[in-house]
């Protein structure tokens, strides 16, 4: 976990030459990204120009699309996700997501996050429960607000406060990585703050990736940014060398507003 | 040079400020002009005219400082955009100093009324020179021409060295003479500020190398930032 001791980033998760096809259009040209542990990296770029899907494909949430075919390799910690004996259930524990608008389950604020520990005995029902309850809940910054409603529908929250507890949810789960698709569009300025402190928070315990149509957003929150354009990544550098100075003509049209 | 933006209002922005910046710069190159006509033809008229439009330069600084806030506050430039804004900040202060420089320039000549300077030739030439450096920098920033920009990086050591040589020379003459001492202090006070205007020139040629390329070339010494700007060795 403490890679940066050494001084060395690692790797948590390695693309190489990852294609992908929606029956006969390829959406990927084979993207090659290395994703650091415990950072933060933000995928931008135009509708249409794949972020999506590529964030989809790091925990097989593109399976569930018959017509969607993958090549190449993801390594997660070195292990291909797309080997035929990997349990995607077990795998999506490892690689969480967030969505982009906020899907509490309709059940009580207690329940959302007890939910998946149980079906995958993580722990048992009890104190033992209530413990990993109120530190998902704290780690997403959502505690103080819910604890003296923890019986009441995670439903009735606010936007922002439902997203946190989704968010609280994916992290009871003790996952590696945490996805997240445009986890604040639907949410307003200080909503959308919360989060963003948060994930400066949670980038100490787990890898961040975050597809965001919100340029300022990804150059507030992350480490890394790649730039996606039909398909192809077409810069993936440090979040200050993407905004400030650009290699390609691309991003730099692309950052300016000069496109798209 | 950047393409169109999409926003034609954000677009419309830049370019003014951008015209703003020029129209200070084509200021301050009159008030130097002025300033050092006014010696050279022992004009008093022309040296009052440059005190009194210096504020014409400061109001103009004041006027483009508003309008890199405003576009920093309401566009959030990023990329070349943001570098060529930060550029316009910084340029804004190099051209205001320039033009207290040349005011200076015309008051030290006021004095010279009571005290006429014996050697002005050397006065004419750094000018010239120096006149020369700002016109490059200001192109290199008009232009986006980091070629024209390295030239007056390198420029700066003929400057200097014409100013350490003037400056030998005026003392000389004091030396010689002891009541030469007030026009030779005169004399060598309007060369320093000529030899600090040329420093102000290169401040802009180097950020205008940072807007284009994106790399600093700032306190690395001449041969240096000029090798990095021919592609002959890669920037830090």
């Amino acid at each position: 976990m403490s890679t940066e001791k050494n001084n060395q980033l690692e790797n948590k998760i390695t693309v190489r030459d990852l294609k992908l096809w929606y029956g006969d259009f390829q959406a990927l040209n084979g993207l090659d990204l290395d994703i650091l542990e415990g950072k933060v990296t933000a995928f931008i770029g135009p509708s249409g120009c794949g972020k999506s899907t590529f964030l989809r494909t790091l925990n097989r949430m593109n399976d569930r699309i018959p017509s969607c075919r993958v090549e190449g390799e993801i390594l997660l910690d070195g292990t291909d996700i797309y080997a035929p004996e990997v349990d995607v259930v077990q795998l999506r524990t490892h690689v969480g997501m967030v969505f982009q608008k906020p899907n509490p389950f309709p059940k009580s604020i207690y329940e959302n996050i007890a939910y998946a520990p149980r079906i995958h005995s993580l722990v048992n029902d009890g104190p033992e429960m209530d413990e990993l309850v109120e530190t998902s809940l704290r780690k997403a910054s959502i505690w103080n607000e819910v604890k003296d409603k923890l019986q009441q529908p995670g439903t009735a929250l606010s936007g922002g406060q439902q997203q946190r507890l989704c968010i609280a949810r994916t992290i009871a789960v003790q996952p590696d990585v945490i996805l997240m698709d445009e986890p604040c569009s639907a949410l307003d300025p200080i909503a959308t703050a919360k989060i963003e402190e948060l994930m400066d928070e949670l980038k100490q315990e787990y890898t961040i990736v975050i597809v965001t149509h919100n340029m300022q957003q990804a150059a507030r929150v992350s480490d890394y940014t790649a730039y996606f354009y039909l398909g192809d990544l077409i810069e993936f550098a440090d979040t200050h060398t993407i905004f400030t100075a650009p290699t390609h003509q691309k991003t730099e049209d692309y950052i300016t507003g000069r496109f798209g | 040079m950047p393409t169109e933006h999409t926003i034609k209002r954000f677009e419309g922005e830049l370019n003014d400020l951008k015209e703003k910046i020029l129209e200070m710069g084509g200021l301050v190159e009159k008030a130097i002009k002025r300033s050092i006509n006014s010696l050279l033809k022992h004009d008093t008229d022309r040296a009052h005219k440059v005190i009194e439009r210096e504020s014409n330069i400061n109001d103009l600084e004041l006027e483009i400082d508003e309008m890199t806030r405003t576009i920093l506050a309401l566009r959030q430039p990023a990329a070349s955009d943001l570098r060529f804004v930060i550029t316009s900040i910084k340029l804004v202060t190099d051209l205001e100093r320039m033009g207290d420089l040349a005011e200076g320039i015309a008051e030290k000549m006021l004095e010279t009324r009571d005290h006429p300077l014996i050697q002005i030739n050397s006065l004419q030439s750094l000018s010239d020179l120096v006149l020369v450096q700002l016109k490059l920098s200001l192109d290199a920033f008009s232009r986006y021409d980091i070629e024209a920009a390295a030239q007056c990086i390198e420029g700066d050591k003929k400057v200097n060295t014409m100013y350490k040589a003037m400056q030998r020379e005026y003392l000389t003459y004091m030396i010689e003479d002891p009541r030469q001492i007030t026009a030779g202090l005169i004399a060598t006070n309007i060369a320093k500020n000529l030899e600090r205007i040329g420093d102000h020139a290169v401040n802009v040629a180097e950020m205008v190398i940072y807007m284009v390329k994106g790399y600093e070339v700032r306190h690395i010494g001449r041969k240096a930032a000029a090798a990095i700007v021919r592609g002959e060795s890669a920037p830090k």
